[in-house]
């Protein structure tokens, strides 16, 4: 497990050092009226949703599956949520409002649920309906236009401080729940069983379909908890630029702490690390200037970079060479 | 035998650890030219991890592989082969839609002008097959061959090179007695033009018939080297599983003495699938073995999915302990006490990523549903005592199910079983492709759960392992229960004409 986070850490801490040598202030943090401020910190504020999306994306994958809807419901959560508080400044009408926002992104799960548990159908494809259309849903909700609020109370979830962010606040509160339901019961062991071989496990009496069902729900839920903060974070609800391209982020950062697309064993640590290492890629991105058009490239360049050094074929490539070494 | 030649190919002192398993430890093999060398040992002994070092799938991690004399070192499957070291696996690994010719030359096609020179391809892969005297037309496609013949290409594909060494892994496990006695007449005229063949197979009439020499492994290690005219099965048996084999004579004894008349506690009536299995009537009591016996494709498989609920009855319906029991699936038979481990336990029953502790504890937890976690402690005693009751190796709980030897498999797969503690136990094949003490050992199971009041379904396509081990005999043909028979009066051959009979007989006895 250890060793098999080393080469995302060391890559970590080389775009960190990388950010470090352009911007010296880049590690340093400051306070300021009791909140934290720094580079590190804005990191983990920006890596929030992507991290909150790629938990849920974590426990799909382990099942054998993918959520490629993500991003859609990310932007119906914030539509909704911005919709309902309209021109209202009232806290409770924010809370009901993303209280609405969680269950539809429930339902929404549940719809995926069925489609892969329920009807037998290949997750890539059952996700890519709700991936397609819930864009559509998020402009029917906000009527085609980018809806703006002024609320203080719906503003805390993407942009308040409670000393950090409480954005990561709710992420990492969210990732040590995971951590405890499905380490501390036996969930885990289930949906690993359930990745690796799903007949295998329904003739040992496990309930396959609920424990798919299971996650994919918490995947949607999390997917609607990111858009709040994201449409929070800038007070406006943009049915088509909310989480857009998310679900290739958090795919990513999954697939980069160590968690194989073939389902199975999966690592909660590894895909904290991950969503780390692409928000920090990010953010290096601006830091270091590189021009738009060779953006994504960039982004590209390290991501091969670091799936190789993980690949097994490159590692005993490696490790021969040392024993050759010694 | 003389030893006059020098070995052609000689391993010293190979040892190889696998994470969590010592493979192979200080074994040494000599193998000369002109024999044929069997390798013995149950599964998991390390004949296929010694092969393997053999031909660069696995570097050794001590030791020296010596070639001919000089020290070689394979990195791949290919520079063995371009060394003269040829592998024939036991599953067929060629292309079907391939002509024969392609499939013996592929990868190293006579060439002309830039392109396949495919005449020359014919004449070259109608030589080889002649060399080994067969006799088929070499631009026919592959798939339109039986597997027998299919084999005979594939070594055909092996002696096109220049090949010292051939190696045989299992090749005789889907062949029929004809098939068999085919290929040893190749495997001999190979021997006589000096090829050094070593030749792995578990029907020891086979490798009495065949070899000239024997090295026996145990759990990774050298137990002996014989000729194989100086040793006799028993000594050879004892070797390989390092004790004697009073233990599989008593199982019979026990069988026979059983005495089957505790309370009926399953009742199928008129339970039936279509496309399946036609409607039968089955009852089997507590404390019975009652095994299943039929060709493949008989039924056998559906009647016991039916039983356990992994397919839907359309038919009939099951009484347990006299009541009527809905099975929906698999969870409503594992709630009223039935146990079903699969034939295919790769696809079917491990979960080969996991580990052996999480695959023992499955059925278990999954009946305890996710939010109620066996403590640890209790997963600990279990697998414990698990481990050392069946004699699971490596008896490291942390270890991969995907790691361990098929007869280590099965038994996890039954200890997973064994753990809920069921009430009936059925087996699907639970010996199959494994060796003869963890056969031993699971058939000596069966008897002592069913003297325990465990009721037992034991399927199994060896009627002899069916007649010794059942107090009653299912009979099925063609999707259809034809008879049913008293274990203990009944011999195979009665079993055999039953299964082969052209009428089917009006069902005997259908309920004792």
């Amino acid at each position: 497990m250890k060793n098999r986070l080393l080469w995302p850490l060391l890559a970590l801490a080389a775009l960190l050092l990388l950010n470090l040598a352009v911007t010296p202030s880049f590690f340093s943090l400051r306070m300021q009226d009791g909140h934290l401020y720094g580079g590190l910190v804005d990191v983990l504020k920006n890596g929030a949703p992507t991290l909150l999306i790629a938990l849920g994306m974590t426990l799909v994958i382990a099942t054998r599956g993918i959520d490629l809807s993500v991003g859609a419901v990310a932007a119906i959560a914030g539509a909704v949520t911005c919709v309902h508080i309209g021109t209202s400044g009232d806290a409770s009408t924010a809370f009901a409002g993303m209280a609405i926002a969680l269950v539809l992104c429930a339902v929404l799960g549940l719809w995926n649920g069925f489609l892969v548990a329920g009807l037998g159908i290949q997750p890539i494809i059952a996700t890519l309906v709700l991936m397609t259309a819930g864009r559509g849903v998020a402009m029917l909700v906000t009527e085609g236009q980018i809806v703006t609020v002024n609320n203080a109370a719906y503003r805390e979830v993407g942009a308040g401080f409670l000393f950090l962010p409480i954005s990561i606040l709710i992420s990492l509160l969210v990732l040590g729940l995971v951590a405890l339901a499905t380490r501390r019961t036996a969930l885990g062991m289930l949906i690993e069983a359930v990745g690796v071989n799903p007949e295998a496990s329904r003739l040992a009496g496990v309930r396959s379909r609920t424990i798919i069902w299971t996650v994919y729900v918490f995947a949607a839920v999390c997917a609607g908890i990111a858009g709040l903060m994201i449409s929070s974070n800038v007070s406006a609800a943009d049915a088509n630029n909310a989480g857009l391209w998310i679900e290739m982020d958090a795919i990513l950062a999954v697939v980069i702490g160590g968690t194989s697309l073939a389902g199975g064993r999966y690592s909660l640590t590894g895909t904290l690390v991950g969503a780390l290492i692409i928000q920090t890629l990010t953010t290096t991105v601006y830091t270091i200037g590189v021009a738009p058009e060779v953006t994504l490239v960039f982004k590209a360049v390290v991501v091969i970079a670091v799936c190789l050094v993980q690949a097994p074929k490159v590692r005993a490539a490696l490790s021969l060479r040392k024993v050759a070494v010694s | 035998m003389t030893e006059s030649p020098p070995p052609v190919v000689e391993m010293r002192g190979i040892s190889l650890a696998f994470p969590g398993v010592k493979a192979l430890q200080d074994v040494d093999f000599r193998l000369f030219p002109g024999e044929v060398h069997a390798l013995m040992g149950e599964n998991g002994a390390g004949k296929s991890t010694l092969i393997k070092t053999l031909t660069g799938v696995h570097t050794p991690d001590s030791g020296s592989v010596l070639l001919a004399g000089d020290a070689v070192a394979f990195s791949s499957p290919g520079e063995a082969q371009h060394a003269g070291i040829s592998t024939v696996y036991q599953e067929v690994n060629l292309c079907a839609n391939l002509t024969v010719a392609e499939n013996i030359l592929l990868g190293r096609e006579p060439r002309r002008l830039g392109g396949v020179d495919f005449p020359a391809m014919r004449r070259r892969a109608a030589e080889v097959l002649s060399r080994i005297g067969v006799h088929i037309d070499p631009a026919s496609s592959l798939s339109e061959h039986p597997i027998a013949v299919q084999q005979l290409v594939a070594i055909a594909r092996a002696i096109a090179v220049d090949c010292r060494v051939l190696v045989l892994d299992e090749p005789t496990s889907s062949l029929d007695a004809g098939e068999v006695a085919e290929l040893f007449r190749i495997m001999r005229v190979l021997r006589d033009e000096g090829v050094a063949i070593l030749f792995v197979s578990h029907f020891l009439d086979q490798v009495y018939e065949i070899s000239d020499r024997m090295t026996v492994l145990r759990n990774g290690t050298f137990v002996g080297e014989h000729l194989t005219a100086d040793v006799d099965r028993r000594t050879l048996i004892s070797q390989m599983i390092g004790r004697d084999l009073g233990a599989l004579e008593a199982i019979e004894d026990a069988a026979e003495k059983r005495q089957a008349d505790g309370p009926v506690l399953v009742q199928a009536s008129g339970l039936g699938r279509r496309g399946a299995i036609e409607p039968f009537d089955l009852e089997i009591r507590a404390g019975e073995v009652v095994g299943l016996a039929g060709l493949l494709g008989s039924g056998r498989t559906e009647m016991a999915r039916l039983l356990f609920g992994a397919d839907r009855a359309d038919a009939g319906r099951v009484l347990v302990d006299g009541k009527p029991l809905r099975l929906r699936g698999p969870r409503s038979a594992i709630a009223a006490g039935i146990a079903f481990s699969s034939e295919d336990r790769k696809g079917e029953g491990l979960v080969a990523d996991l580990s052996i502790r999480d695959n023992l504890i499955l059925a278990m937890q999954a009946a305890r549903g996710w939010s109620r976690p066996l403590p640890r402690r209790t997963k600990d005693q279990l697998v414990e005592k698990y481990l050392k009751a069946l004699d699971i190796r490596p008896a490291n709980p942390d270890a991969l199910v995907r790691t361990l030897s098929g007869g280590n498999q099965q038994k996890v797969l039954l200890a997973r079983w064994l753990v809920t503690e069921p009430r009936l136990l059925i087996l699907d094949e639970p010996t199959r492709g494994i060796d003869i003490g963890a056969k031993a050992q699971i058939q000596q199971l069966v008897t002592t759960l069913a003297a325990e009041g465990t009721a037992v379904l034991f399927i199994s396509a060896e009627l002899e392992e069916v007649v010794r081990i059942a107090d009653r005999i299912v009979v099925l043909r063609d999707r259809r229960k034809i008879a049913e028979l008293d274990g203990s009066a009944t011999g195979v051959d009665e079993v055999v004409e039953l299964i082969a009979g052209g009428a089917a007989p009006e069902p005997e006895k259908v309920t004792s």
